[in-house]
């Protein structure tokens, strides 16, 4: 265990140096001058030359790496150009943020997801799986923003019942800051739900139909033992993985699903950073949401160990 | 009795006092950084402007009109301008506004490395304090602008102290003279400014709180607005407004913008304007305004929110050319000039910057044109990629807005003075920049009419620009809401404002 651990941790350390070289090449390739985007409407020929400075723009493009690279060595990540706030602030500021609305998202999608793929594996062909496969492909097919918005007209202008948007800090208001993340979580959770649905549906059949599980229902265990116990403990292990990767996917930011809600996460941060040409703000996010997404394959990978204990051997 | 009413009336006293009130605000985009000298962008001039105090302002009609500066003179060479100032006027830090801060503040706009205030103060040569309360600001030469110049950015005044004490990061935590000040910012979230006790004209402001909150979808400002999350949202949807009207609990107000939206052609910025008939030939410009109808577009694309119009500034504005009035469409016209020009199918590519208003204007301009003959190509690129284009000169035509300012100047000077940043048609003509600097230099507003009218007259044959229209502000808010004065600069002005 622990040797694989350090394997896995030592594959981390190029991996990351190519994601460092990627982010920093790409952004690159963005068409246009981050100063003259920076320096705002006037276009000021002073203001683009300085912009271009202070940005080390008017270097060579490994140097602008070195630069940049020696200053994430050192913890410091650079400075938002369009607002003057380090990024690092930034990061601590939207981190919470996504990371609440990330697991409320995931919890949501596994407690639709989940369930609702064993109901239909188990009971295949019946009017549950049409029913659930039904909802499945609602949950797949429709767009994120327009889902926010109609709940917004129905449940905030309509109704009332909800805030159309915003964000409270839980420490300041549990009660504002759940009535703030439900819509929003919902409609994220809604779409991975039904991913999970369909992995778990076509795993659990698979495993139903092997040979250990047909066993142990001659062994006269009673189906529920059967299916929980022995049929999806086996069946989760490309959940999870599956389950990882969406929840990286959520902490990268959830891009139209903040933009629609008003959630101050990091999509609206990354996306803002993008067209603003802010690229200090875009290469810290982007790496620290590589880094988080690189780790959370790590932790599901160490995951399989605790529930399939072939691999423990 | 009467003393039934005289307690009934202090409880409601007491309950007003009693309940902080506050002012949210839907703003269409993140505003940039929060210092006078550095921002550069149109929402952030909508919190500075319950933020920072400038030394004078704008009216509804465009009148100059007091603020920290309470009268002032110009020198008979009009090469200064002397200043009154108003006595008593704190920062929100507690420090004294006087002759001094305002020299202290047009220097820091002068020489803070990055200032986007440096360009639009570039005639002040020095600034003299003559007493506590006078200063004096010396110009290189004559500039009619200065005035508009000084109730913008460029004369908002910031606390001395603090812009030292906060050399690099002023913005995260500005101090000025404004009716609100500063209390957090969480980016891309809110902005939280609170009353300023000390403010010299506290009888006008009726709230305790302002926040503003970005929210960039116009559907869902508007949805906020309507649940009652917010009290009060700019820039509405144009389509918006039918519903608006027909909701009793939401009021709305409008007024035409001091910019326009055009459409600038390649007529010099590269080689590749005389690469292409549009922007080698003026007839071929010509048969393409005329293929153009304007009200028609407004319509269309804007749900009749704008004002047609043909030059930099509105045709209700005292600076518009009378010389050169709208030309109405006329197809068979048009097409006579292209069998002129001998193109009788022009194409070309209209680079569109992705925003929904752009993208309808392009689709309805495609439309109109392809009946006098043109093929015209829409490019929809991301704004910033567009800006960069348009700088190299790798486009043909570019629908382009301008946000305006309070002077013609303002919307002329950059955009078409020669090797200026903003003239991307490219025309680079001596005459024009005579006249550009003559219009500076004028200080009777008669006088910069009659430069105005030649320059239009001018322009009028060439066509760097084909002005489209202005559009109008449009803001929504709760009924309760009054007190709103619609200035054309599109700001929101929080004295008067009450709930």
């Amino acid at each position: 265990m622990l040797q694989y651990l350090l394997k896995r941790l030592a594959a981390i350390i190029p991996t990351v140096f190519f994601v460092t070289v990627i982010i920093f090449g790409l952004q690159q390739l963005l068409p246009g001058d981050a100063a003259s985007v920076l320096a705002g409407e006037n276009q000021d020929p002073e203001v683009i030359a300085y912009l271009q400075k202070k940005m080390h723009l008017d270097e060579p493009l490994p140097v602008r790496y070195a630069y940049w690279i020696s200053g994430v060595f050192h913890g410091d990540l650079g400075e938002s150009m369009r607002i003057q706030q380090p990024v690092l602030d930034l990061i601590k500021e939207k981190l919470p943020v996504t990371l609440q609305l990330a697991a409320m998202a995931m919890v949501i999608a596994l407690l639709i997801g989940i369930p609702a793929g064993i109901v239909s594996a188990v009971g295949k062909d019946s009017a549950w799986d049409y029913l659930a496969n039904v909802i499945a492909l609602w949950g797949l097919s429709t767009p994120n923003f327009w889902l926010g918005i109609l709940m917004i007209l129905v449940f905030s202008v309509q109704l009332g019942w909800l805030p159309a948007s915003g964000y409270v800090s839980p420490f300041e208001d549990l009660g504002a800051n759940l009535a703030a993340m439900i819509m929003p979580a919902f409609v994220l959770g809604n779409a991975i739900a039904a991913v999970l649905m369909r992995h778990t549906r076509s795993a659990m059949l698979q495993v139903l139909n092997a040979d250990y599980v047909r066993t142990a229902r001659a062994k006269g265990l009673n189906e529920r033992r059967v299916v929980l116990k022995h049929a999806l403990r086996n069946a989760l292990t490309p959940i999870i993985t599956l389950g990882a990767l969406e929840f990286g996917t959520l902490l990268s930011g959830a891009v139209l699903t903040e933009q629609v809600f008003s959630i101050p996460g990091f999509g609206k941060l990354i996306v803002d950073a993008v067209f603003n040409r802010d690229y200090a703000v875009v290469q810290g996010v982007a790496l620290f949401t590589s880094s988080v997404y690189i780790l959370l394959n790590l932790l599901a990978d160490l995951a399989y160990f605790v529930v399939n204990p072939r691999l423990r051997g | 009795m009467s003393k039934k009413i005289l307690l009934s009336l202090a409880l409601a006293a007491t309950a007003c006092v009693a309940q902080a009130q506050t002012l949210r605000i839907g703003l269409a985009e993140d505003p940039d950084v929060l210092d006078p000298t550095l921002a550069r962008s149109f929402v952030s001039r909508i919190v500075f402007s319950s933020l920072c105090d400038k030394l004078v302002d704008i009216d509804e009609k465009l009148n100059i009109v007091p603020q920290l500066a309470t009268s002032y003179q110009w020198s008979a060479d009009n090469k200064a301008l002397t200043m009154k100032l108003r006595s008593g006027v704190t920062f929100h830090d507690g420090e004294k506004f006087d002759a001094a801060a305002v020299k202290f503040n047009i220097d820091r706009h002068k020489n803070l490395a990055g200032s986007n205030r440096r360009g639009e103060l570039a005639p002040v040569t020095t600034v003299d304090v003559i007493d506590e309360l006078t200063v004096k600001i010396n110009l290189s030469a004559p500039f009619s602008p200065l005035l508009t110049v000084l109730a913008d950015r460029a004369g908002m005044m910031v606390s001395p102290k603090a812009a030292q004490a906060a050399p690099t990061n002023f913005g995260t935590k500005p101090v000025c003279s404004g009716p609100f000040k500063f209390t957090e910012r969480v980016a891309q979230d809110r902005i939280v400014l609170e009353r300023y006790a000390g403010y010299w004209d506290k009888a006008n402001i009726h709230f305790d709180k302002v926040v503003f909150q970005p929210i960039v979808d116009a559907t869902v400002r508007l949805a906020n607005l309507r649940s009652g999350q917010l009290d009060f949202i700019e820039r509405v949807a144009p389509s918006d407004i039918a519903s608006i009207k027909a909701d009793k609990k939401l009021a709305f107000s409008r007024i035409t913008e001091l910019g326009y939206q055009g459409i600038t052609i390649n007529t010099g910025k590269s080689d590749q304007a005389q690469k292409n008939p549009l922007g080698r030939d003026p007839r071929v410009r010509e048969a393409f305004e005329l293929s153009l109808d304007r009200a028609g577009i407004v319509q269309v694309a804007m749900d009749g929110e704008a004002t047609p119009g043909n030059q930099w500034v509105p045709p209700a504005n005292s600076f518009y050319a009378r010389n050169v009035p709208i030309p109405k469409r006329d197809i068979a016209r048009a097409k006579q000039l292209l069998k002129e020009a001998g193109v009788p199918n022009p194409s070309f590519t209209l680079m569109t910057p992705t925003t929904s208003d752009a993208q309808r204007v392009a689709q309805v301009v495609q439309a109109m044109a392809k009946e006098a003959g043109f093929d015209v190509k829409i490019q929809s690129t991301e704004f910033a990629t567009s800006l960069n284009l348009a700088d190299k000169g790798q486009y043909d035509a570019y629908v382009l807005a301008w946000s305006g300012r309070a002077d013609p100047d303002g919307n002329l000077f950059s955009f078409y003075g020669c090797k200026q940043p903003l003239n991307y048609s490219g025309e680079c003509r001596p005459q024009w920049d005579e006249l550009l600097n003559r219009s500076r230099n004028t200080l009777d507003t008669a006088g910069r009419i009659k430069v105005f009218a030649t320059l239009a007259a001018e322009a009028e044959k060439v066509k760097p620009v084909i002005y489209l229209f202005h559009r109008n502000w449009l803001w929504a808010y709760n009924k309760k809401i009054t007190g709103m004065r619609t200035v054309p600069d599109g700001l929101v002005r929080p004295q008067g404002l009450k709930m």
